[in-house]
């Protein structure tokens, strides 16, 4: 391994999807940018990546720097493809991870299943016991801790969970145990409980630290693979992983903390649109990503995207690591519409997925979906019927909808399918009306970025509904995934718990702790192998009032905050967030935490559109015309993005296509392309 | 006035959005955990002429479907004939009677008017659980209260706010009668912020579509959601289908309550009789005719989840008032226990009728307890008082499809359960269990989930122990040949000396010393179909993962399995064989 330029100029970033493997390819030097859109290849990714390699024509050896993004541990996770792992824990407490926190799946019915992390075979409790202020009631047990280790080592364990109660108040055990372990365990797959996650809540600090375990053999064989594999092809630097918070860490490390990359490739979409809105003068952002079957949720302030430590990937699946928070909203393109047996329309939460798919996939779907309407409607252009399998006619499409949706409505059927359009758009913005409210923003203080396959097709509306006044459409909105991966930073978060009343609280003590935080981050980031044009430093405090168990995130300029700072601060914050003032009560600083960035050379993205392409007006741009559904049908220009001329300014109607989506503009609202190649839409009310 | 299906369509969204932000916005900006973090609150509109139910947020606490109905109608009659205060734009009733279509006195509701053009359209409510009302115990649950006075403070409904100014005058009476009374100005905040949202929200809906076409869609959906409900009933062929279910003991009295159901099933509509069943008890195991209603239509959408929550859903649906009976208690009878027990003993009643008609939608009995035990006490360490309480879950019914799950919460809640380790942070105790209780699910083809097994031990100073749990005489009963669940069982250890509260899930004030331990076993759910048609392999499975012995393998589910969880087929076979001949 050689240390790469200072600036590297060859940059290829890598998402592998669930569908695709995309592929951006930055190289500084000439200003030029290419693209690629593979396959994946779902049982050995590394090969998806060579292929997408292959298709940009990459010089694998003048790469400087690849940074990837990898569903390998999601996808193990979602479908329960885990490694055997053992648990030893606290005597007394061996069925934590199954008893949960007393919940169902859903409020009303009384069934549903759940399947613990680690089967109750392979958790096994030792003598110990810390109570909760870090002081020893039982000693350790190294006899039966061993005797424990080797019968999981035994019965097939390939990775190990030490997790006690306590261990966040004092570590000693699980240190002990630890050290223990490393001389026993056949292997380095060891997960300390405190290590990923130092806070209390034993459930969500176990099965933290038992997916951390249960993915860390998979991944780690997974790097070294993708490692070996590029050397092979003359790479020689590291390769940067994505982790869920939106940073990225090498290759190298990344396996020891492996549930940190569980959701990671959301996070990589908005990190590309806090980037991408940032160069473009609008950092506050809500993200909506429309795929086929889910549609991803999120909020960005300032550029910097809202980070949760308490995100759930599933019922009763909590991973308590920083990750960037996507909220997932169930409807997509293949979101399949139907009439209640009350007589109403509904669209939605069932999907056609990707097979069948919607019933212009040519792929034996037979149920109106979301983008079965859009088709019907103009919106999509009907013309791509003939490039799919099985023969599928717009007539097939319409007659679907009237028998489906049209005959019990009494509608023909492109009322009907205006029908879904307009009701899976309400439903939409509701859900994202409540992302936002959620985390106490309005949405009209913010523009909606809109990539996916089929987000720039809904976004206007769902804008309009939500009184959000612009959408911003990136260059290449299909790929922003792999964007993010390009334009990511280096990211290291520290939470330190003091939980302490503000009056009472060593304000000495809480600088230090800003100050060490601050430490350890560039100490780590120092080590990647990655040239840092900045450092920057982001600080908060979680509070509350005394006798609350809930927190609030409050951000400080200074690692120096003085008491009357961080009350006076607290109180802002509150009424902020919940409209609601307390005078009457207390405040209790909770944790102390830092997450310290390592800023990358800036990239310029206006290369994300070929200016060789771009023609010199709108006219040479136009691809065709076409009726689109507007209320009625409107005879619509329909543009191809690539040869929009550069400073473009579109009145809609108007249709623009690209490779990897359709953009949709509707009566009223004008589009400019800005320097950056983002078309930039401001909605007539 | 005819409307479009898809207008139709939105507004009941947007009806719906308007009560799921209201619960977001009461839970986010809620002072105590109760409603911040266990979403013990609800959110609805509701109807300017009766108070019917026309929305509520789904996120609501699912004991409250359809209660706040009661008290609105019962706020409307009270304005109507001089009983309370008329209403003017910006006040908020505030009201916690329980017999004033309520549930217990924590539950405190608030209502408010909406105005459009100087007449009132629809009426906002909603309702959180305060941590206290005040009354003989900290915390309400008082298992040995003869009378609601005991209970805590109650108030008639009284504006709180006038044209929305707190009234510092009635808040002072509140804040002199009730525990840590200066945390509540933190709810009421929050429960009056979710109901000013929800009027912003939908005088915007009002003014989009105009005040005739809503009230027009509002009634269509009342039509539509009782169709709706009916298209379901008509599953159910007509008959009588008869239950009982019983309370362990009302607390003071320590005979078994008993409810007995007959549901008569004719055209897709249902009839719920509870004729029968015991009259009112002296302890605080009564319930109110609102909560036993609502504890009805909860059951129901247990089965049906998939009909809105309105009033038109609930017509299809006729309870005959049970007068006379516990379930239908009048003034000064205590009814702390109604909310979190008797309601589910209600449920269970619905479930076991009607498992009778929908097999393949209804499970076998849940544990069907919230399982409040409260610690109350004084911390030597720090110097003061406190007050613990550790709710439990347990297993659910097997059902047609699967095993019951394990430690899930109560059938009325969707409440957490607190971490072990906040626990200990808060409080000086330390638990030297917290484990899946093994064999406690009731043996069946599907069996039932496994219950929790803890055990408290106080390390510093005096304090004593109260239970408000259910379900310790008889277990959750099994269905179609299941076996029963492992009922509830509470063991005290004071100074070495085991004892079993006398009334099994109820008692109050037992003194306990440090060193002293509390251990609760909680319910096994009911099993579902005959033990001895269960999959082998799936007895095998669960004695090598040790939540069954071989030996209760061999008894209940008529399998010969090893240790190991191989299961020896030949012999199985035989014993099967020979237990269906016997």
């Amino acid at each position: 391994m050689t240390d790469p330029p200072a600036e590297p100029s060859v940059v290829a970033g890598i998402d592998v999807g669930g569908t695709f493997t995309d592929l951006l390819l930055f190289d500084a030097a000439r200003g030029t940018v290419r693209l690629a859109k593979t396959p994946s290849t779902l049982d050995n990714q590394a090969d998806g990546v060579i292929h997408a390699l292959e298709a940009a024509d990459a010089d694998i050896a003048a790469l400087d720097l690849i940074v990837h993004g990898t569903t390998t541990t999601t996808n193990a996770v979602l479908e329960r493809r885990l490694c055997r792992t053992g648990l030893v824990t606290t005597a007394g407490f061996r069925d934590v991870l199954e008893l949960g926190r007393r919940t169902r799946p859903r409020p009303y019915g009384m069934t549903g299943t759940f399947r613990p992390i680690i089967p109750r075979d392979l958790r096994l409790e030792v003598p110990e016991r810390m109570d909760a202020r870090g002081a020893v009631v039982t000693p350790l047990d190294e006899d039966a801790l061993r005797a424990a280790l080797r019968r999981l080592a035994e019965s097939g364990c390939e990775a190990l969970v030490i997790h006690f109660l306590h261990a966040y108040a004092n570590p000693a055990h699980e240190i002990r145990a630890g050290e223990i372990a490393r001389e026993v365990w056949p292997n380095g797959n060891i997960t300390l409980g405190h290590a990923l996650l130092s806070e209390s809540r034993e459930f969500e600090r176990g099965v933290t630290a038992a997916v951390n375990a249960s993915v860390q053999p998979l991944l780690r064989r997974y790097v070294e693979r993708l490692a070996d594999t590029l050397a092979g092809r003359g790479y020689r630097h590291d390769v940067l992983v994505m982790n869920g918070n939106g940073g990225m860490v090498s290759a190298r490390f990344v396996a020891d903390e492996a549930a940190k990359t569980v959701m990671s490739g959301p996070a990589s979409g908005v990190m590309a649109a806090a980037y991408t809105g940032r160069r473009a003068g609008r950092p506050d952002l809500i993200t909506y990503d429309m795929g086929g079957t889910s549609t991803d949720v999120a909020l960005i302030r300032g550029a910097e995207p809202t980070v949760s430590n308490e995100i759930e990937v599933e019922y009763a699946m909590p991973i308590h690591v920083p990750m960037v928070d996507v909220r997932t909203v169930g409807a997509g393109g293949g979101s399949i519409a139907r009439v209640t047996a009350a007589g109403l329309l509904q669209v939605g939460p069932e999907s056609a997925g990707a097979t069948p798919g919607p019933i212009c996939y040519g792929k034996g779907g037979t149920r109106p979906t979301i983008s079965d309407a859009n088709l019907l409607l103009g919106r999509l252009d009907p013309g791509r019927l003939a490039k799919v399998p099985g023969g599928v006619t717009v007539a097939d499409v319409a007659a679907v909808f009237g028998r489906a949706i049209g005959d019990p409505l009494g509608l023909d059927p492109v009322a009907a399918a205006a029908a879904v359009i307009r009701i899976g758009n309400a439903r939409m913005a509701d859900a994202v009306r409540m992302v936002s409210i959620s985390l106490g923003e309005d949405p009209r203080d913010f523009a909606l970025f809109a990539f996916g396959g089929a987000g720039p097709l809904h976004a206007c509306a769902i804008a309009r509904e939500l009184g959000i006044p612009e959408v911003l459409v990136p260059a290449r909105p299909g790929i922003t995934n792999a964007l993010g991966c390009v334009v990511a930073d280096l990211r290291h978060d520290f939470v330190r718990t003091f939980n302490r009343p503000v009056a009472a609280v060593d304000m000495e003590a809480v600088h230090a702790v800003f100050a060490e935080q601050s430490a350890e981050g560039r100490r780590l980031i120092g080590r990647q192998p990655v040239a840092i044009r900045e450092v920057r430093e982001i600080r908060s405090v979680d509070m509350q009032f005394m006798g609350q168990t809930h927190v609030l995130r409050v951000p400080l300029p200074t690692g120096a905050p003085t008491r009357e700072d961080l009350q006076r601060r607290f109180e802002e914050a509150y009424l902020a967030r919940f409209h609601v003032e307390l005078p009457e009560i207390r405040a209790n600083l909770v944790n102390v935490n830092t997450s310290v960035i390592g800023r990358r050379a800036e990239i310029d993205l206006s290369a994300l559109i070929d200016a060789h392409h771009r023609k010199g007006s709108l006219e040479e741009a136009t691809t065709g015309r076409r009726p689109v559904w507007f209320g009625a049908f409107v005879d619509t220009p329909i543009y191809w993005r690539d040869h929009l001329p550069a400073d473009a300014v579109i009145e809609g109607p108007a249709v623009v296509e690209q490779m990897d989506t359709t953009i949709l503009i509707e009566p009223g609202d004008t589009a400019r392309q800005d320097a950056d190649g983002n078309l930039v839409i401001t909605l007539g009310r | 006035m005819t409307l479009d299906p898809i207008t139709l369509t939105v507004i009941q969204s947007g009806l719906q959005q308007v009560c799921d932000e209201m619960d977001l916005t009461f839970s986010r900006a809620a002072f105590s955990p109760v409603i911040a973090e266990a979403n013990d609150r609800s959110d609805g509109i509701y109807s300017a002429v009766d108070g019917s139910l026309i929305a509520q947020g789904a996120g609501g606490l699912p004991v409250f479907v359809g209660t706040m109905q009661y008290s609105t109608r019962v706020l409307i009659e009270m304005i109507a004939n001089g009983k309370a205060a008329a209403p003017k734009p910006g006040d908020i009733y505030i009201v916690n009677d329980p017999y004033l279509g309520g549930t217990h006195l924590m539950d405190v509701r608030f209502a408010m008017p909406v105005y459009r053009e100087g007449r009132i359209f629809c009426w906002l409510s909603n309702t959180g659980h305060w941590p206290d009302t005040g009354g003989a115990v900290p915390g309400g649950f008082s298992a040995s209260a003869t009378a609601v006075e005991q209970e805590g403070l109650r108030l008639p409904p009284v504006r709180l706010f006038k044209e929305g100014v707190l009234d510092p005058e009635i808040y002072a009476i509140i804040c002199s009668n009730i525990r840590v009374a200066e945390q509540r100005i933190g709810d009421v905040k929050a429960q009056a912020a979710a109901l000013l949202v929800g009027e912003k929200r939908l005088v915007r809906l009002l003014d989009r579509y105009g005040d005739e076409t809503v009230s027009a869609a509002i009634a269509e959906l009342r039509r539509r959601a009782a169709a709706q409900m009916r298209a379901n009933l008509s599953l159910i062929p007509d008959g009588v289908y008869r239950s009982v279910a019983y309370v362990d003991s009302d607390g003071v009295v320590n005979e078994p309550l008993e409810i007995r159901l007959a549901v008569t099933a004719a055209g897709g509509d249902l009839t719920f009789d509870f004729a029968g069943s015991s009259p009112p008890c002296r302890g605080p195991m009564n319930s109110v005719l609102a909560t036993t209603l609502s504890s009805v239509y909860l059951a129901m959408r247990h089965i049906f989840p998939d009909v809105p929550i309105s009033a038109g859903a609930f017509e299809p649906l006729h309870v005959i008032r049970p007068e006379g009976t516990f379930l239908d208690a009048h003034y000064p009878r205590p009814v702390s226990g109604c909310a979190a027990e008797v309601s589910q003993r209600i449920a269970e009643a619905v479930f076991a009728a009607l498992v009778q008609a929908l097999p393949d939608k209804v499970t076998a009995a849940p544990a069907g307890t919230s399982g409040n035990f409260a610690l109350g006490g004084f911390d030597p360490d720090r110097g003061q008082g406190y007050v613990m309480y550790q709710i439990s879950g347990g297993g659910y019914g097997g059902n047609a499809d699967h095993d019951g799950l394990s430690n899930g919460c109560s059938t009325i809640g969707i409440s957490k359960a607190p971490p072990v380790e906040i626990m200990e942070q808060q409080y000086p105790v330390l638990y030297r269990r917290y484990a899946l209780r093994e064999g406690s699910g009731g043996a069946g083809r599907h069996r039932g989930g496994f219950g929790l097994d803890y055990e408290i031990e106080l390390r510093r100073g005096a304090a004593t122990a109260s239970f408000v749990m259910d379900h310790g005489r008889f277990g959750p009963p099994g269905v179609l040949g299941g076996g029963d669940g492992q009922p509830n069982q509470v063991t005290v250890v004071q100074g070495g000396v085991s004892m079993t509260p006398a009334h099994l899930s109820k008692a109050q004030d037992i003194p306990l010393a440090p060193g002293d331990r509390v251990r609760v076993r909680t319910p096994g759910g009911g099993g579902y179909g005959d033990p001895f048609a269960r999959e082998t392999a799936a007895v095998g499975e669960d004695v090598r993962l040790e939540r069954y012995t071989a030996a209760e393998a061999r008894a209940l589910f008529g399998v010969v399995v090893s240790a190991d969880g191989a299961v020896d087929a030949l012999a199985t076979e035989a014993l099967r064989a020979a237990g269906r001949r016997g």
